[in-house]
């Protein structure tokens, strides 16, 4: 059992504050990515939770321990590097293996278990080589390697697939996601990429500014973004934002179309996935600007009412720059902020 | 210019330079050391080798530099890794350190003289603490041993930095994320020297053991302001063949001995310190 604890965690750089006042609840053997934009604090967490980094205030508990004040070694931990830190002077077999020496297991289990690990990552063959004769991929699959050889209560991953190429990301992506379902540890997994965090997690925290704005399951943060933050950094193209008027008693007007919504006396922002939007005979009137045929789907960046509003449509349909279209919104896909918070409004 | 030639262009100067300064009077020297009237021969060689004082200077060289070069490296390892770790004031420590370095070899003989001799430093300190009644010769035939302590620290003293400078640079090129990765795989400080440390700086630990053990092997001002004729050494020897006995072949044929010494510990270092194809960083 490794749930892991974050209580109060704040980290100052000097007078920068980095991360301010992190709670986080990760359950044994979810899959947690901290999803953000570079600076955010995703990986200063990350590395207060493996101990490379000492939180200025707070505490960090693993299976019911506190940890903070314990080496990197003592938290039953193990992590796989950005930039993989596969030992250069090492063979393959003694990189997978250096965790298991340092704790003196003997030879016939390091063995066992460094052949075990090779095996899940499909890297038996590679065991004998040095890193510097290893390909990019070989190299990601050497340290997961080392860091499942620990049989660790947790991994920590720090963009592991941010130095692969496109195809070689989407492959690793499935199998680390097998992988680390199979071996039943609790991950957490630092990323700036969406589609890795979307595809990969059981629940994303999404971080900005030092903070979690929103720690919720994939779906959920696509579907109800707690606040504009998440909605303008999930999904591509983002969420679209247009102003909204209250016009009394729960109803709203919307660039000229009326919707029900939260019964709140301010203006409120109303929002909408360019993906839930489709032509119809009633709706907003829409001024195409550029039409990017994607080929699943045709992207509209269009005008409405003066805002900047994209639409993902059928590809089949003939858009060209200049036409007027007729957008309307799928039936409950729409989503309200308030403009002062930025949060979500029900 | 033509791109192809370019390089051979720019290495020019320094090519006719060592050319003239060094493969010219490097020919010369051999040829002075096999050769006699009589053409090829090895008998400057043999001469030299036969001579009783040829031993001695052999071994006292030898011995000077299996007791001093591996507490050079303990010790330029040492302050390597705590120069690497200090956070202010670094740059100012490894100034200090390489005070030494400025020093030539004879005037860092002189200062340990004056340190060592029967009116020096360390007699006045003695006496002023009452732990002799008088100045003692502390040089003198009758205390070898003193001698060679004295050389020792002396060429300790000098030429540690020489190594340190090296391995600073060496250990500066080795990735933090290595260190993390042996933290987080719970590898101790001195399991992190040892393993990663060690290993890493092989390329540098090359280059300051060729050097150093080179300079090792040609020592002589700091033997020779210390121990005079007391301590024998074969730079000295080849010193004394050059002017003293006025033989030029003799101190031509030392002198080739000692660059084979130092082509063969060049080889030897080389190869004990190898880094495997595919293992740099």
């Amino acid at each position: 059992m490794a749930e892991i604890q974050i209580k109060n965690v704040a980290k100052n750089f000097g007078s920068y504050q980095a991360l301010h006042d992190i709670n986080l609840t990760i359950a044994d053997q979810e899959f947690m990515v901290l999803l953000g934009a570079s600076g955010c604090g995703k990986s200063t967490l990350l590395r207060i939770i493996a101990g490379l980094e000492t939180a200025t205030t707070g505490e960090v508990w693993i299976g019911g321990r506190r940890v903070d004040h314990l080496s990197p070694k003592d938290r039953g931990i193990s992590m796989v590097f950005q930039n993989y830190a596969v030992f250069p002077h090492l063979t393959v077999f003694e990189n997978i293996g250096f965790g298991l020496r340092m704790q003196k297991l003997p030879d016939d289990e390091v063995k066992r278990r460094v052949e075990r690990t090779a095996g899940l990552m499909h890297i038996e063959q590679l065991l004998k080589r040095y890193s510097g004769e290893l390909s990019g991929g070989q190299r990601q699959r050497v340290a997961v390697a080392r860091a499942l050889a620990m049989e660790p209560d947790v991994i920590l991953m720090d963009e592991p697939l941010s130095n692969l190429d496109a195809l070689l990301r989407m492959e690793m992506r499935a199998e680390l996601k097998g992988v680390l379902a199979e071996s039943k540890t609790t991950a957490i997994y630092v990323t700036h990429d969406q589609v890795e965090a979307m595809s990969m997690a059981d629940r994303i925290s999404v971080m900005h500014q030092g903070k979690i704005v929103q720690a919720a399951s994939p779906i959920e943060v696509y579907r109800d973004p707690a606040a504009e933050f998440v909605a303008s950094f999930i999904g591509n193209p983002p969420m679209n934002f247009l102003p909204a008027k209250a016009a009394g008693s729960g109803r709203w007007t919307v660039a000229g179309q009326n919707f029900d919504g939260p019964a709140s006396g301010k203006d409120l922002k109303w929002a909408i996935r360019p993906e839930d939007l489709g032509i119809a005979d009633a709706g907003f009137g829409a001024r195409a600007k550029v039409v990017e045929p994607l080929g699943a789907h045709l992207l509209v960046t269009c005008d409405v009412d003066g805002h900047q509003f994209r639409a993902v449509l059928d590809s089949e349909l003939n858009v060209k720059p200049g036409d007027v279209l007729t957008l309307a919104p799928q039936e409950g896909r729409g989503r309200w902020f308030d403009p002062e918070t930025t949060l979500a409004v029900a | 210019m033509e791109a192809r030639l370019l390089p051979y262009f720019l290495i020019l100067p320094v090519t006719l330079f060592l050319c003239l300064f060094f493969l010219y009077p490097f020919v010369l020297v051999a040829q002075e050391a096999f050769g006699t009237e009589n053409g090829f021969s090895l008998d400057n060689f043999r001469e030299v080798v036969s001579y009783w004082k040829f031993p001695i200077s052999m071994k006292n060289t030898f011995l000077l530099a299996a007791a001093v070069v591996p507490i050079q490296l303990a010790l330029s390892l040492l302050m390597a890794t705590m120069v690497t770790k200090m956070q202010k004031g670094r740059d100012l420590v490894l100034y200090i350190w390489t005070i030494p370095l400025g020093i030539s070899d004879l005037a860092a003989g002189i200062i340990w003289l004056a340190i060592f001799e029967q009116s020096g430093f360390l007699n006045s300190m003695m006496v002023g603490l009452g732990v002799t009644d008088q100045p003692v010769s502390l040089l003198s035939y009758q205390t070898p041993w003193m001698v060679f302590l004295a050389i020792m620290l002396a060429e300790i003293w000098r030429a540690t930095a020489i190594m340190l400078v090296i391995l600073v640079a060496g250990i500066g090129l080795i990735p933090k994320e290595y260190y993390e990765a042996a933290d987080v795989f719970g590898a101790s400080r001195w399991k992190q020297f040892t393993r990663i440390t060690l290993p890493m700086l092989r390329p540098s630990l090359q280059t300051a053991l060729i050097l150093r053990v080179i300079l090792a092997f040609e020592v002589f001002a700091v033997v020779a302001a210390l121990g005079g004729t007391l301590f024998p050494v074969l730079m000295g020897e080849i010193y004394a063949y050059q002017f003293d006995l006025q033989n030029g072949g003799a101190a031509a044929a030392l002198a080739i001995i000692v660059l084979i010494i130092s082509i063969v510990f060049t080889l030897i270092i080389m190869r004990a310190l190898r880094v495997p194809k595919g293992a740099t960083i």
